[in-house]
């Protein structure tokens, strides 16, 4: 690990892998700093959304900047196509949130006018729809669903097979991926970072930090501010079964290979090798309300996660005063802005500076010194 | 690929795997009937569809997957066998409400 | 018969109803703890002591004296207090020492002061070239339609392995009127020179004589291989034909049925997902619990007894049940335990039935090409994932077994990794230079097998469970 690259990536779960495949694909030599087998990894946890409605409300940008991502995945998603020959499965026929009951589809109804009542913010085309009218797109939703919003720009990815097919991409870029190498130390010197591991040094010109929740402890180190706010959800997913959902929705979906998935759950909790059964209970009480004929498909696995989770819920991009060329990224929602980090965030730190009007908005100098409450809608 | 040893006195069970009446015996798993029914009782996978028969026969391996009375995806290894029982060979994935 | 558990809380709650289970059981309510002991099968028994109140084999004989041993187990057991729940399958066990367990497709919820986990063994893994066709089936799993069907392969039939079991079993297809084509043994000729230095300990123990005796029974009737270097199955969505090596010869035969087993390995899954630490076991390559001599694992509360504690083999497990009993009963009851067996009685008894086991295990470690395959020979069962496909992941980045669940989807299906993880430990250990305990195993969590989703609805939730999930 002598050699020089032009940009050390740290972090090679779905953002790090995004930004370093980005920069591969600009030209750059790039290094890909990664964790071991058993870390705490959003990338293997997500729930693969790729989730417009519901985002942004508190900063128009991230709902401007939610969009430019929907709009680009498509692009991304033959990319990486084209180069590895994995089909991600990317859909985006539009998603919706369904209520169980008045009270909570009345909750719904003022958040989406909330949103829509937002000065700045971009057309998310949300509506609130009856249930009669869901029944239209989804004919299986059950007798307690009072309706829901549903947000054209919405889909859904196989999100593990885009990590695989960002890591495949790796070895076509020529992206040296070093697994089993947390970085303990950052310094910069004679014009480049200096990123100490156990298994020795790595130099670069450039350094961007994307190691999720852990930017909180690494972003200092470069004069760089990330104050996260992890949080434990969960998930569950069914044995395959024969397409039946024919969009996802916020807490269930059904993945190209016939399993579906029932999220999610909140907690401070972050031991992720522990679940509460009893919060995937209500998970699952809910699912079979939505969807009655799920009650005697079998669960086959369930899991914890720790959501990568910046404080106010928006995610974090900046470049370091002090130390120029270090660059920080981080935000929960890593499958959604996927393409943007493969693409703007790539571009930008190849280029050196971010640009303000793209990014300007998620500097983390918004947090002054404390942290803002959270916002995020998850 | 199996028979019954002569010594076999258990009474009969009648069950119906795709709708044909096999003779089963009393305290026979669904997988076990199966096997002793001598009919081609190969499921097909729900990933390529690639065609299966029981592996373990003791609850881990999942390659005895089977419907029975109507719920898919039922471990036949585990089930015993009654008397006018639904068996249907399962081709595939999971159909679901079934 | 689908009962649910009478208490919401027990003193000692056994899982599985095999030699360990049963013993603990029994010495647990016999010392007059509540006891329950949960088991997934159709009746007790457990593997080896399979259908032991039901078979239809009545000529005793055929299936041998160290079976109807279980018979004297279920006797005793069925005896005592102990409440017994057949068809019971445990899906979730917690640090709390809360279970949940699936019977009769509704799920039913209980606690424990201490939980004995008697899951037992499986079959490793026999990952050969055509192990997924229709017609490859388990030694064990013959062996259990035979006891529990009297059920005897009647096609063209080939069984290959190795290990005591291989002998036993086709043993008992002979009795029964079954039909054997030929047996491949696949034991390493190097391992006989290795296992010397424990033989005169083997000599001496019970399992010799038998051993010998059996071994010489079915040679007598079928043609034994020996020396089988490489072992394929084939044929065309059924099995045709098996073809093997030995002595640098290549064979094929024409087979309807091929039976295979290499040994069995502890049934990990619950003990991981309890929290039990765990540890890759050199000689006997499969993961085995951190357990002290009691049986107690390193999560407060739950023991291990029988071959989940590593394998030792039916009678070796009834002691180590009764050891673990009689723990939780000084534990909970120290007065009660004047009644039974005494400690230092108990674990003379465990060395005495474990006299033998290096030899065995020496001798039948299987060949390192058995147990790690090449090329296009599936892996992951349910997934269907070649070992090629799971070193593609290791190029690009894998590292272990966890990440490459995320590559490839190994042990993502029903199955939860018992018929992929340990082939995945030992390919990933090889392809990285590194040893299986550094490569370690999957993260596995409740579910440990698949339930309903109205089950899992119907676990118990507070205020706060609902407000983790619905949130504005």
């Amino acid at each position: 690990m002598s050699r020089d690259y032009d940009v050390a990536v740290v972090g090679g779960g779905l953002l790090g892998s995004a930004i370093a495949w980005g920069l591969g694909r600009l030209g750059k030599s790039v290094a890909v700093l990664d964790e071991g087998d058993i870390t705490k990894r959003a990338s293997r946890a997500n729930f693969a959304l790729i989730w417009v409605q519901s985002k942004g409300l508190g900063m128009p940008a991230y709902t401007v900047w939610t969009v430019r991502a929907s709009e680009a995945w498509g692009r991304l998603a033959s990319e990486l196509k084209q180069q590895t020959g994995l089909d991600v499965s990317l859909q985006q026929n539009g998603g919706f949130h369904l209520a169980l009951g008045e009270d909570e589809f009345g909750q719904r109804a003022d958040f989406v006018k909330r949103m829509h009542n937002q000065v700045g913010a971009a057309d998310y085309k949300m509506e609130m729809l009856p249930a009669s009218e869901v029944k239209k797109a989804l004919p299986l939703i059950g007798p307690e669903v009072s309706g829901g919003s549903y947000c054209p720009l919405d889909g859904h990815v196989n999100s593990l097979r885009t990590f695989r097919a960002f890591h495949t991409g790796f070895k076509a870029f020529g992206i040296d991926y070093f697994p089993e190498r947390p970085v303990s130390a950052i310094s910069k010197s004679g014009g480049e970072f200096r990123l100490t591991t156990p298994k020795g040094e790595l130099r670069a010109a450039k350094v961007v930090l994307a190691a999720g929740n852990a930017n909180q402890t690494l972003a200092p180190m470069v004069g760089l501010h990330a104050p996260m706010g992890p949080t434990r959800g969960q998930i569950v997913v069914t044995e395959r079964t024969m397409p039946f959902l024919p969009h996802p929705l916020t807490t269930l979906r059904q993945t190209d290979e016939g399993t579906v998935m029932i999220g999610d759950s909140m907690e401070d909790e972050l031991d992720d090798r522990a679940l509460k059964l009893s919060i995937s209970g209500v998970m699952a009480d809910r699912a079979q309300r939505m969807f009655p004929h799920l009650a005697r498909l079998n669960l086959v696995r369930s899991w914890a996660g720790i959501r990568v989770m910046p404080q106010d819920g928006f995610p974090i991009y900046d470049q370091s005063e002090t130390h120029p060329g270090a660059f920080v990224a981080c935000c929960h929602s890593g499958v959604t802005l996927a393409s943007n980090h493969a693409f703007e965030v790539a571009r930008m730190v190849a280029q050196g500076a971010l640009e303000p009007e793209l990014v300007g908005a998620f500097s983390a100098s918004r947090f002054g010194g404390a942290g803002a409450a959270n916002n995020s809608g998850y | 690929m199996f028979r019954r040893s002569e010594q076999d006195k258990r009474p009969q069970v009648e069950i119906f795997v795709d709708g044909v009446a096999v003779a089963a015996r009393q305290g026979d798993t669904v997988s076990a009937a199966l096997l002793a029914s001598g009919r081609d009782a190969r499921r097909s996978t729900a990933v390529s569809g690639a065609p299966r028969l029981p592996y373990c026969m003791m609850g881990v391996c999942f390659d005895c997957l089977v419907t029975i009375d109507g719920v898919g995806n039922r471990q036949g290894c585990l089930v015993p066998v009654a008397e006018g029982m639904q068996i249907e060979i399962q081709k595939g994935k999971r159909e679901i409400g079934k | 018969m689908t009962v649910a558990p009478k208490r919401e809380a027990y003193d000692v709650v056994v899982i599985g109803a095999g030699p360990a289970g049963l013993a603990a059981a029994a010495t647990s309510a016999e010392a007059g703890l509540s006891t329950l002991l949960l088991d997934e099968n159709i009746g007790p028994g457990g593997q080896v002591f399979r259908a032991i109140a039901s078979t239809p084999v009545t000529e005793r004989n055929q299936l041998g004296a160290d079976y109807w041993v279980g018979a004297d187990l279920v006797r005793t057991l069925r005896a005592s207090n102990a409440e017994i729940i057949q068809r019971a399958t445990v899906w979730s066990l917690d640090r709390n020492l809360e279970i949940a367990v699936s019977i009769g497709g509704a799920s039913a919820f209980a606690r424990a002061q201490r939980v004995i986990l008697a899951t037992g063994a499986l079959e490793r893994p026999f990952p050969i070239p055509g192990w997924t066709l229709p017609g490859v089936m388990t030694a064990g799993a013959a062996q259990t339609m035979l006891k529990s069907s009297a059920l005897v392969p009647d096609g063209r039939t080939v069984i290959a392995g190795q290990g005591p079991l291989l002998w036993l079993l086709a043993a008992q297809i002979l009795r029964l009127g079954g039909r054997i084509d030929r047996i491949l043994d696949t034991t390493e000729r190097g391992n006989y020179f290795a296992a010397l230095p424990h033989a005169f300990a083997f000599l001496t123990s019970p399992y010799f004589v038998k051993g010998l005796s059996m071994m010489r029974e079915v040679r007598a009737k079928v043609r034994v291989v020996s020396g089988v270097t490489e072992l394929a199955a084939a044929g065309d969505g059924q099995l045709a034909s098996v073809s093997y090596v030995a002595g640098g010869k290549r064979e094929t035969i024409p087979a309807d049925l091929l039976l295979l087993h290499q040994g069995v390995v502890p049934n990990v899954n619950l003990a991981m997902a309890a929290g039990v630490e765990h540890r890759w076991d050199d000689l006997q390559l499969c993961w085995s619990p951190v357990l002290d001599a009691s049986g107690n694992s390193s999560v407060a509360g739950i023991a291990i007894a029988g071959d989940g504690a590593g394998i030792g083999g039916a009678t070796a497990a009834v002691v180590r049940g009764r050891i673990a009993a009689r723990a939780a009963v000084e534990a909970l009851a120290p007065a009660a335990a004047a009644k039974l067996a005494p400690m230092a009685q108990l674990r003379a008894e465990l060395a005495k039935t474990e006299r033998g086991r290096m030899f065995l295990d020496t001798l039948f470690r299987p060949a390192p090409q058995f147990r790690i395959p090449a090329g296009d020979t599936i892996v992951c069962r349910c997934e269907e994932v070649t070992a090629k496909d799971i070193l593609d992941a290791v190029a690009i980045g894998a590292t272990g077994p966890n990440q490459l669940k995320a590559y490839r989807r190994t042990g993502m299906g029903p199955c939860q990794g018992r018929l992929c993880g340990l082939t995945v430990t030992e390919l990933m250990a090889q392809a990285r230079g590194k040893t299986p305990q550094e490569i370690g195993y999957y993260r596995l969590r409740a579910p440990v097998k698949p339930i309903t989703l109205a089950e899992l609805a119907a676990v118990p939730k507070s205020e706060a469970d609902v407000k983790a999930v619905v949130r504005g």
